[in-house]
């Protein structure tokens, strides 16, 4: 065993990258539910995301339209579970899971010819003067554009929950859907349209998995990482802020037990790997506590009757 | 006129028999679709999965496998749908099912090469105890700290199968495997062999654990108490804490009886069909029983045709692999789709389609 072979540079830089697939995801599922549907299906879409952009990229060559292919792929799927929920009126937790069971499905299918293939890779930006910074520079400054996006992307949605007339909205027909109807909001659309968001964000979180993170595409590959995004919407109580905290101690848990396992720790490779799955139950019994802040339709089925 | 949804003020009996039915039809003309898409012949495709094995010219071959792919399938859904029903979300089903078959296998490895009658039992007692355990875990979480229990019995679907892993490759691994990953053969050990019980049939103790399991639970439900408790507290939770029923009792039944059922399929596969701890032996059964409990309307006798119907696709999808080429995640999401359409269509149940005059906009 080699502790001393662990650089706590890189790993703090690696735990950015490790976390941005769940931060992805995550704020995406904490917008849907807090337009109060529970989409269960983000590792289904997640990994559609993961082989559209996989096989985007490798066919045009660019990540960045992989990227894009990527969020398109999940958000289509995403409004199989909008036609479902919203239009079928069918049961929020067995239309998630119906999704994520047909999306591992499909990816497995649009798969097939890519195992094995090597993605076109994307590129660091390496930011001139910030990047040069001693310590911070590599673990802030010196990621591909990606991560960032997904730090803008916290901070756009965190803003326009709290700041926002259509967060305002957003919220409003998630805690109360027959208010927000009787005021004349357009329930059903307002939450197709968050779906189709968290679709999208599910979607480049998984491509970011098979674009840069592994990167290469195994089916099956976001292992649980869609799950886990769920239960960091928990975690953080549906506040967008905390979703980044939450994103970071689970990316610094999984970053953590690989360098354990390539340092030769004298734990079997299986019981390390365990652990990520094991710290979310632990984080979840947490949290779960305090069960007030959950939006109060979140899960429930909407019908106007008029 | 626009198409408008009415509530009905009953869910209608016909369509909760109907809409599975219409739901396979819808599968199989979709279905047929995406193999069309995968240049495949359509008609073809879907007669190879759902009547090659029951009458083709091998169907003597495929019958038994019929029992042997719909037995699990049917234990873990008759466990998964007590749990549905009250409004208890279990669904980790395929890491009780690893979980009861590694309980079961460790019983009999233990007891290698002893040739008693008692070690089987043992295993099977072993192999429940295991998938209860396992499904202990978010009940309990959920008991004292009201945890999720959707998200806490996935996540142990993952530790599960690394703990397969770690067994399979470690403690279990066969001592005279010449270093090969994976446990003595059980076939090969006759006190632990979950064999036939009439040659070449497919019937083996796991199927008729799933026809108790069926059977019980329809008493359950229909007969019992504690059935009518599942049944209301699914329907009515609010009647259901005036009438008395005990939500914390439930959960621990619903999750317990669920692990317990998926952690005997678990066993009887390991000990039979299986054969051996290996990294992979698992197939998804614990997911695919969803579906299973979903398309036979959480009834009982629902449950068992449909997981007979999961299975032809199993098998029908494995023939069409072997003859026609049809890639597996074809089939996977063949099944996927299933569920879909069952859902899309069980709108039908609940409401009625009306063709309304379009609302004034004030």
């Amino acid at each position: 065993m080699d502790l001393g072979s662990i650089n706590p540079i890189l790993l703090l830089a690696s735990i950015m990258a490790a976390s941005t697939p769940i931060l992805l995801a995550a704020i995406g599922e904490l917008v849907v539910e807090r337009a109060g549907v529970l989409n269960l299906g983000v590792e289904g879409m997640m990994i559609t995301g993961a082989i559209c952009g996989f096989a985007v990229a490798v066919g045009t060559g660019s990540p960045a339209t992989g990227f894009v292919a990527g969020a398109a792929g999940g958000a289509v799927l995403s409004l199989l579970f909008a036609l479902l929920t919203q239009v079928a009126l069918a049961n929020h937790v067995a239309s998630g899971l119906a999704l994520t069971l047909f999306g591992l499905g499909l990816s497995a299918l649009l798969g097939q010819g890519y195992v094995g293939v090597k993605p076109p890779p994307t590129a660091r930006l390496d930011i001139p003067v910030l990047g040069d910074i001693p310590v911070l520079g590599p673990i802030l400054f010196s990621h591909d554009l990606m991560v960032y996006v997904a730090l803008a992307l916290v901070a756009v949605v965190w803003a326009m929950l709290k700041y926002s007339r259509a967060g305002l909205i957003l919220r409003a027909v998630g805690e109360n859907h027959d208010a927000a109807h009787a005021l004349g909001y357009k329930v059903v659309r307002v939450r197709v349209l968050a779906i189709a968001f968290g679709g999208a964000c599910a979607g480049l979180g998984g491509a970011y998995l098979s674009l840069v993170r592994v990167p290469q595409w195994t089916e099956g590959m976001t292992a649980g990482a869609g799950w886990i995004a769920l239960a960091l919407v928990v975690f953080a109580s549906w506040k967008a802020g905390r979703v980044l905290l939450g994103a970071w101690l689970f990316g610094g848990v999984s970053v953590l037990q690989l360098n354990l396992q390539a340092a030769g720790v004298a734990i079997p490779v299986e019981y390390l790997s365990m652990s990520p799955y094991l710290i979310t139950i632990v984080v979840l019994v947490i949290m779960s506590a305090d069960k007030s802040r959950a939006p109060a339709s979140l899960g429930r089925i909407f019908h106007a009757s008029q | 006129m626009r198409l408008h949804l009415e509530k009905r003020p009953q869910p209608s009996r016909r369509w909760t028999d109907l809409s599975p039915l219409l739901a396979v039809v819808i599968t199989m003309l979709a279905g047929g679709a995406l193999f069309a898409l995968l240049g495949k012949n359509p008609v073809e495709a879907i007669s190879t999965i759902f009547w090659e094995p029951l009458f083709g010219e091998f169907a003597f071959y495929y019958r038994p496998q019929l029992l042997i792919k719909g037995a699990p399938l049917i234990l873990i859904a008759i466990g998964l749908s007590l749990g549905f029903r009250a409004g208890v979300w279990n669904i980790g089903a395929e890491g009780q099912y690893i979980v009861g078959a590694l309980s079961g296998a460790g019983v009999a490895l233990a007891f290698y090469p002893l040739d008693a009658w008692v070690v089987f039992p043992l295993m099977i007692m072993a192999g429940a105890l295991g998938g209860w355990a396992w499904g202990m875990i978010p009940a309990l979480l959920k008991l004292r700290f009201g945890t999720n229990e959707i998200l806490v019995s996935l996540m142990l679907v993952y530790v599960a199968e690394q703990l397969l892993a770690a067994m399979a490759l470690g403690p279990m691994k066969n001592p005279d495997g010449m270093g090969f990953p994976g446990s003595r053969n059980l076939q090969e050990y006759p006190a632990a062999h979950n064999a036939d019980l009439i040659a070449a049939s497919g019937l083996h103790w796991g199927v008729v654990a799933a026809t108790v399991a069926v059977i019980l639970a329809y008493i359950l439900l229909g007969r019992h108490v504690l059935g009518y408790q599942i049944r209301l507290s699914g329907e009515a939770p609010r009647a259901a804490r005036f009438a008395g029923v005990n939500p914390g009792r439930l959960i621990l039944f619903c999750l317990g009886a669920s692990g317990a059922l998926a952690g005997l399929a678990g066993m009887f596969e390991i000990s039979g069909p299986a054969g051996q701890v290996s990294i992979d032996f698992n197939v998804g059964y614990g997911f695919t029983a969803i579906i299973v409990a979903f398309l036979g309307r959480l009834h009982p006798v629902g449950i068992a045709l449909a997981g007979l119907l999961m299975a032809l696709t199993y098998i029908g999808g494995e023939i069409a692999q072997g003859n026609l080429g049809l890639p597996a995640a074809a089939i996977q999401m063949f099944q996927g789709m299933l569920l879909f359409f069952l859902l899309a269509v069980d709108v039908l149940t609940n409401y009625r389609l009306r063709l309304a005059p379009r609302p004034e906009t004030a």
